[in-house]
């Protein structure tokens, strides 16, 4: 059963089979539980949820695009410093000692913990700069006319670079390690700690004024680009 | 699902599939697209079932290594615990707790209740447990911390030969622990805990 589903789904992905949109757009199945409701016409900066589970459906964000890309540019480059200069330092009775984020990735390869060292550099600095490069190509690219295809391809695979971008997470464990080390040592916070500090929120907020309905709304379909048959309702 | 519609889990456009064929794709974002997550219990179980397993070294086997002057000594990620404990470290203490030993259990065992609970085809509290879903995929990601807190404290204490920190074997299972149960939460299909309830509407009718 399962292989003949998977050989059935290696051919649907050959031949690109696309399913028929629907007339209305506006229909929308709560990612939750599944109940096909319509969403309301909404005014900036109010939200739907589903009447069923309260699952958030759409926030309509004020000025979304120009806001988004303003913070991904600011969180870029606070990105950059927070990985270029030292994040820690240390000094005991005349030994010092520092290290950046990638220091500490360097340190656990070294140490035979390659497999916790590739999830680190993931999670604290591939991830991140994947979520942050993202955005700023999603905002920039749907603001041509007509937008080009690879912002719907970028928007896909998007959610997955936040799932796994733990800066914040990061952040916490860097002042837990900080404040154990000060029993026993003079700790000396970095630049990059502030950095990743600023980070944490321009992250945060940098998602929450990124509406991707807007930008799904603009994107050239999938099926129209690839043989131009299935109808797109306009 | 009951209507026949798929609904893309990734840009949310609701489509009708092709008659006789299922597994196409998404018109407006090309994605493949399903009624339910593709097997997405065992999947689930498989996650949950492996960080289960995983758990138990992550425990027992030292997360870092000492080593100074005056011998080598090994903590696991409970004697961190307790070792950060003090008047003032409380709080940091109270973090790591909840972060590596609280967070880790709450999402194996939330996770199994609601494996089990779809697999019974409960149709009770179905709210409550979407809630439960909603709240292990937010907070899965802090168990990281203890992760990150052992990698900065190895980077930083490398003074040989006065003292000298190592990750221990412990980290990795750690970590899988994580790894794995955030899988978990991505393989489940929390619409699976709204099916039971639908199917018998459905046969009520």
């Amino acid at each position: 059963m399962a292989r003949r589903r998977s050989r059935k789904r290696l051919l649907g992905v050959l031949s690109r089979v696309y399913n028929q949109p629907l007339r209305d757009d506006s229909l929308i199945a709560c990612p939750d539980c599944d109940l096909l409701q319509r969403l309301p016409e909404l005014s900036p900066g109010a939200s739907a949820r589903c009447p069923r589970c309260d699952r958030e459906l759409w926030r309509r964000r004020e000025d979304s695009l120009n806001r988004t890309l303003a913070l991904t540019f600011a969180a870029a480059f606070l990105y950059v410093v927070a990985n270029a200069v030292p994040m820690l330092g240390l000094s005991v009775v005349g030994h010092q000692a520092s290290t950046t984020v990638l220091g500490g990735v360097q340190q656990l390869w070294g140490n035979g913990q390659q497999v916790v060292a590739v999830l680190v550099l993931f999670a604290a600095v591939v991830a991140p700069a994947l979520q942050i490069g993202f955005l700023l190509l999603i905002v920039l690219g749907v603001q041509r006319d007509p937008p080009p295809r690879w912002v719907g391809e970028l928007l896909r695979h998007h959610p997955m670079t936040r799932i796994w971008s733990m800066i914040e997470v990061m952040l916490i464990g860097v002042l837990v390690a900080l404040v154990k080390i000060a029993d026993y040592a003079t700790v000396i916070p970095g630049v990059a700690l502030f950095a990743l500090g600023g980070l944490v929120f321009l992250l945060a907020a940098m998602q929450a004024s990124f509406d991707p309905r807007e930008v799904w709304d603009r994107v050239e379909w999938a099926a129209a680009a690839r043989d131009g048959t299935a109808e797109v309702p306009s | 699902m009951q209507l026949g519609l798929q609904s893309c889990e990734t840009c949310h456009l609701v489509s009708r599939p092709a008659p006789g064929d299922e597994e196409g794709r998404c018109p407006r974002c090309d994605e493949a697209l399903d009624f339910r997550k593709p097997a997405s219990l065992q999947r689930t179980t498989a996650y949950v079932l492996a960080a289960a397993i995983c758990y138990v070294p992550a425990n027992l086997l030292p997360v870092l290594t000492t080593t100074t002057a005056a011998g080598a000594e090994s903590d696991t990620i409970l004697q961190g615990v307790v070792l950060l404990w003090s008047p003032t470290g409380w709080p940091l203490s109270l973090i790591v707790l909840v972060a590596s030993i609280m967070i880790p259990v709450g999402k194996i065992v939330a996770l199994a209740y609601l494996l089990l609970t779809v697999r019974r085809g409960s149709i009770e509290s179905n709210a409550q447990r979407v809630r439960l879903y909603r709240m292990v995929r937010f907070i899965g990601r802090w168990s990281m911390v203890d992760v990150f807190v052992d990698t900065f404290t190895a980077a930083l204490v490398q003074l040989q030969p006065l003292m000298s920190v190592e990750p221990g074997p412990g980290l990795f299972f750690f970590a899988a622990v994580v790894v794995l149960t955030m899988l978990g939460v991505e393989t489940f299909d929390p619409r699976l805990i709204w099916d039971a309830a639908s199917a018998r509407e459905v046969r009520h009718a």
